[in-house]
């Protein structure tokens, strides 16, 4: 279809707001404005409720961001006092310095937000949604319902965490992974209490919403593809989201079956992790629990829980590179099968977590092996992506510019996990900084870019606006230079033993070295994170104010989602589903520029 | 709920959902099961026999198959009286299999074993009482069913729907029986 043609059909698609389309296009189209309440708040438009996860994870993210602010303060000002800590955290931060208490409870909040709530949910659920049909050419998710419900679980998981940071005795404060018998006493500690309850509460609708979500990802990626799609043709942001569903899919309920087991200790008496225990010198009645059988619960879901966050990252960033530097992605079946590989290691590696806890080394040696084993499907995307963008002819998009730095940041905290993964090295090194600065690297970092790479790609397509480049050069340089000077210093504390997690390290002669180590990382900390605000401020005022997007595709690329107009309805294609031709990536190609998926192969072709 | 188009006419996408719903709650129960046998390798491990109701409650909901088999048949031969009395009797069958179960759980608790008694014990209580859940989550569907089956202004013509329910209830059978086959194998 032409563009003036798509644009004339646009005109007549606003007015009519939700269609329901046939495949043949001459279907009667039912004449009826959506209410206020059915566009923004219960819609079925999987668009919509991509902008709603992705809302929703931006003020997630500034509410995570925010508590690492507070208590990176804490850890480099150990001394100063800040009235204004007084002023928002009350009681918590009496005299302007937060309690122990409040320290361990915003860790844990940092933790359980940013890994769930935002990099989970508020990735995945943004570019799953807006990105599966639009880029399979489907017309909405196998069950726009159950999509919807998906979110809406996630808004009362929302609520209910956020109903726990209100609580008189504080959310959960155990750390993000609520090990117990810290988390399964309400006596062990006040974060412990009814904090805990409607944190598991709150975990427990999270995972129905991501099912509900995965459910639909799977089963539109598999049956809901346009005309000529085959699994072979759809870009690598698909075969990423698709992986990431599995993953969900299959962890998630083993997760929740380990939260029901806390909670029958915590309520009904039960000792499944629970044994020989003894609170404040009172002998507990439990006996023969096992502590470790909940890490074993854990860590099956926490391990494929952080492939669930940087895979869908890794998807668009291929995408984005190869759109960015005008070259067909190198080796798109072997980035496929990496992600394959990578998703069934997943499964297989949960217990390097645990070799400290007495895990048989017999045992550990193998796991070993496994987690060494991932470096191979990420050596392999890592080149990929290398070669993908070597000699292209790169556009620095603010887009692109988060992709580079994705790989950046992956190959220097993926490389530490390669000591960590070593069961001998990890005795000296576990549950120190060394540890915060391999995972916030590797996967959180990256995530954070690849979703970057993301919203400033796809943002045309979402708001039908470009974000402002300038605040996105700002944005990408502070970011990454900041993150830089964050985590990499914590590498050299973590190898001098400094342990995670601690409240205030002044007593220890042996930390004395890095007060002011400490104190350069908190003053990085809040220039990042008055950047993040500047770009969520570029987000919203370009909502209402960003230059109006002129053309349907505006970065000149393949993929079906910019053959919609632009302002799609919902349905996405004002007549017929565009058909399929060819692969995603036929950039530079025989003297084209680019050529769409829709353009059949003509004859004389060469081959990719 | 509109429909929206399907593009290939292969496997209904909501059918294709339920068997990806079963491989996630297989999932779930697998990591019950698998934190049992973890947990029953450790010491002080209680071993003793399950309630024999449980057996009773396996031929309920044994026959239940049978009976929302026989509803998907009647469905689709558009006898929508057999049909409701079918889905009505698979329903009263899936609240009488809870009942037993919940009988079980009274048998193990006069036995000496409480919920909060031995960790062999608390599994079984946790383990049956969440499938009872899904099974309980299979009436409610059925429910929807039979509501709907009353609806006279619109009439369904799709068998989609109830072969997705009755797909669903072959599925929390064949779970029991393999929880049943588990809890009186590895005891």
């Amino acid at each position: 279809m032409s563009n003036e043609a798509t644009l004339h059909s646009h005109q007549h698609e606003v007015t009519h707001g939700t269609v329901a389309h046939d495949d043949h296009g001459n279907g009667h189209h039912e004449h009826h404005e959506d209410s206020f309440i059915s566009k923004y708040v219960f819609s079925m438009d999987h668009k919509m409720i991509a902008k709603q996860f992705l809302i929703t994870g931006i003020i997630w993210a500034i509410i995570g961001a925010a508590f690492s602010v507070i208590f990176r303060l804490q850890l480099a000002f150990p001394d100063t006092s800040f009235p204004f800590l007084e002023t928002i955290l009350g009681h918590w931060a009496k005299g302007g310095h937060i309690t122990p208490e409040a320290y361990y409870a915003l860790v844990t909040m940092h933790g359980t937000i940013l890994v769930f709530f935002v990099l989970t949910a508020g990735l995945s659920g943004t570019f799953s949604n807006l990105l599966i049909p639009l880029q399979v050419g489907a017309r909405d998710m196998a069950s726009p319902f159950m999509n919807m419900l998906s979110y809406w679980f996630f808004f009362l998981a929302s609520l209910v965490m956020v109903a726990s940071l209100f609580v008189q005795t504080g959310p959960a404060s155990g750390g993000w992974t609520a090990y117990p018998p810290l988390s399964a006493l309400g006596d062990a500690s006040i974060g412990s209490k009814i904090g805990m309850d409607l944190w598991l509460t709150s975990m427990a609708l999270f995972v129905v919403s991501q099912l509900l979500g995965g459910l639909n990802y799977i089963s539109t990626i598999l049956n809901m593809r346009t005309k000529g799609m085959s699994m072979t043709k759809i870009p690598l942001t698909i075969w990423s989201f698709f992986f990431t569903a599995v993953l969900g899919v299959l962890s998630f309920p083993v997760l929740l079956s380990g939260f029901i087991l806390l909670l029958f200790d915590r309520h009904a008496g039960t000792s499944f992790y629970l044994s020989e225990l003894f609170v404040a010198g009172k002998a507990l009645s439990n006996e023969g629990g096992s502590a470790i059988l909940y890490q074993h619960l854990f860590w099956f879901l926490g391990h494929p829980e952080v492939y669930i966050i940087i895979l869908p990252a890794m998807g668009m960033v291929s995408e984005v590179l190869a759109v960015n530097s005008r070259k067909p992605i190198f080796g798109y079946l072997a980035m496929v099968g990496s992600l394959f590989a990578i998703a069934i290691l997943a499964f297989l590696v949960w217990a390097h977590h645990m070799f400290v806890t007495g895990l048989n080394p017999f045992l550990g040696a193998f796991f070993v092996l496994l987690t060494l084993l991932i470096a191979v499907p990420s050596a392999i995307k890592v080149f990929n992506w290398l070669t993908t963008i070597w000699k292209g002819n790169i556009r620095f998009t603010p887009a692109a510019l988060f992709g580079i730095g994705f790989v950046s940041t992956f190959i220097s905290g993926g490389l530490t996990g390669i000591w960590l993964g070593n069961s001998s090295i990890d005795i000296h090194l576990h549950d120190t900084y060394f540890v915060i600065a391999h995972f916030h690297i590797v996967m959180g970092v990256s995530a954070f870019f690849g979703m970057f790479a993301g919203i400033y790609h796809w943002y045309p397509k979402m708001y039908s606006r470009y974000m402002n480049n300038t605040l996105g050069y700002i944005h990408f340089w502070i970011t990454l230079v900041g993150a830089y000077c964050i985590f990499w210093p914590m590498h050299y504390e973590g190898m001098a033993g400094m342990p995670r997690r601690y409240f205030d390290y002044s007593n220890w002669e042996s930390f004395k070295q890095f007060v002011e180590l400490n104190k350069f990382i908190s003053i990085v900390v809040l220039i990042v994170f008055a950047t993040q605000l500047l770009f969520v401020f570029n987000f919203f005022y370009s909502i209402f104010k960003g230059r109006k997007l002129t053309t349907t595709n505006p970065w000149n690329a393949t993929t079906l989602e910019w053959t919609t107009p632009i302002h799609p309805g919902h349905g996405n294609w004002p007549g017929e589903i565009p058909e399929v031709h060819r692969w995603a990536y036929d950039y530079s190609k025989d003297g084209h520029d680019f050529i769409p998926q829709t353009v059949p192969v003509s004859p004389d072709e060469s081959k990719h | 709920m509109q429909a929206m188009s399907v593009q290939r006419k292969k496997i209904h996408p909501h059918k294709y959902s339920l068997w990806i719903a079963m491989g996630s709650i297989s999932m779930m129960f697998i990591g019950f099961t698998s934190a049992y046998v973890v947990k029953r390798a450790q010491a002080n491990w209680l071993a003793f026999e399950l309630p024999h109701i449980f057996w009773i409650s396996t031929a309920v909901i044994l026959i239940s198959s049978v009976t929302i088999q026989m509803a998907v048949k009647q469905f689709k031969e558009r006898n929508m009286k057999r049909y409701k009395q079918l889905i009505t009797l698979t329903a009263v069958l899936g609240v009488i299999f809870a009942a037993f179960q919940c009988a079980g759980f009274a048998q193990m608790s006069d036995r000496g074993l409480p919920l909060s008694g031995p960790v062999s014990a608390s599994f079984i209580y946790v383990i049956v009482g969440m499938h009872m859940l899904h099974v309980l989550g299979g009436v409610v569907a059925l429910l929807i069913m039979f509501g709907r089956a009353f609806r006279t202004r619109v009439r369904v013509y799709s068998a989609v729907p109830i072969e997705v329910a009755s797909l669903y209830w072959h599925f929390v059978d064949a779970l029991w029986i393999y929880l049943l086959i588990f809890l009186s194998i590895a005891r």
